[in-house]
């Protein structure tokens, strides 16, 4: 059990910002490949942004993950920024109280966070998206929360999910965003959103629990 | 100050055009695209408004500046936003989101190329033209170029 504040979401923001940058090359080395080769450069740009609010300015959680997603909205540029903002966006209106953050709610949000950019982007599973890595790391959550099992194994039990539907998108062909121009060709490579999303989830893991 | 309570001669005058509003990854691009529209409208150029790129030379859309463009236009009787590719299109959605929803109901996200479609959007909203009008022409706006080729 653990204990959701602004603080403990910022914690969270910084791991994934410098998770990121770490990765930025990679990620746009993946973009490279089927799309505009833009991913890294792009996420990092708005998780740094993110990673610059300060906690103590923010009353709760809540406040913090909306202007997440916000900044991210107007920084990161290309379509992971209404997406990912849209998904921290949503977050926040649906984690409005602070206090514990239970296996149940952490699975609540994470399936708003889903549905809002499923609304946003209009991608199934399956085509090759960050949809891919996050639609089963939601049903792991929920699956989790249902079994009455800790935030901790929850997440844990995300993550993995989020890590497999990423390695899945490999065989995938895209039918969303720049690397649908590419139809057959996209087979073969791994999904940079799919990637980035998985990313999110293993911080999470990390940070949240 | 007295203007402001002397009834109906306050009101400003409602632009009659549709506005048009540019999203474009790039803002060169964009600034470029509006430059070749309005040759078109020597004079009454409808109300144009650009949200491109991050800044002048960072690629990228941002909803929150596209929505700040259709605030600004908000006396039009209509605005028709005119995109490139992907996250223009998700950023002028979500920007519609953001903004007062009487606001958003007169605000229209065109399917038509950035292009031709602005040329014929300034054209055909100069003229006075209703949304309906001017969006179902940009909309077609490619069709002088097929017919020209077929």
């Amino acid at each position: 059990m653990s204990d959701l504040s602004a603080q403990a979401v910022s914690t969270w923001l910084k791991d994934y910002a410098d998770v990121i940058t770490e990765n930025a090359n990679y990620l746009t080395d993946l973009d490279r490949q089927i799309g505009d080769a833009d991913h890294g450069s792009n996420m990092s740009r708005g998780m740094s942004a993110v990673a610059a609010l300060d906690p103590a300015s923010f009353a709760d959680a809540s406040g913090l993950l909306k202007k997440a997603g916000m900044t991210l909205v107007s920084t990161v540029g290309g379509a992971s920024g209404p997406l990912y903002g849209t998904f921290f966006l949503r977050l926040g209106t649906t984690l409005t109280t602070d206090g514990e953050l239970s296996a149940e709610k952490f699975a609540a949000a994470m399936k708003a966070g889903l549905d809002g950019i499923v609304a946003r982007g209009k991608a199934s599973q399956g085509d090759k998206t960050l949809v891919d890595s996050l639609t089963p790391a939601v049903e792991a959550a929920q699956d989790a929360a249902a079994a009455g099992k800790s935030l901790a194994e929850s997440l844990q039990a995300a993550s993995a999910a989020a890590d497999k539907g990423r390695d899945a998108t490999v065989e995938m062909i895209a039918r969303r965003g720049r690397a649908s121009y590419l139809g057959e060709r996209s087979r073969g490579h791994q999904d940079p959103g799919a990637t980035s999303m998985a990313l999110l989830i293993d911080s999470a893991a990390r940070c949240l629990a | 100050m007295t203007d402001a309570v002397t009834g109906d001669d306050s009101q400003p005058p409602m632009p009659s055009c549709v506005g048009i509003i540019v999203v474009s990854h790039s803002r060169p691009l964009a600034r470029a695209a509006v430059e070749l529209a309005e040759q078109m409208v020597p004079a009454d150029k409808p109300p144009v408004r650009i949200a491109a790129g991050l800044d002048e030379t960072t690629l990228g859309t941002d909803a929150a500046a596209v929505s700040s463009a259709i605030e600004e236009l908000s006396d039009c009787p209509g605005i028709l936003v005119l995109v490139d590719l992907g996250s223009s299109i998700l950023s002028a959605e979500m920007a519609r989101e953001f903004i007062d929803p009487e606001l958003a109901a007169k605000v229209r996200i065109s399917p038509g190329p950035l292009v031709e479609g602005l040329v014929v959007a300034v054209v055909t909203a100069s003229t006075g033209a209703d949304l309906d009008a001017v969006a179902a022409e940009t909309a077609n706006a490619l069709q002088p170029k097929q017919q020209q080729l077929s």
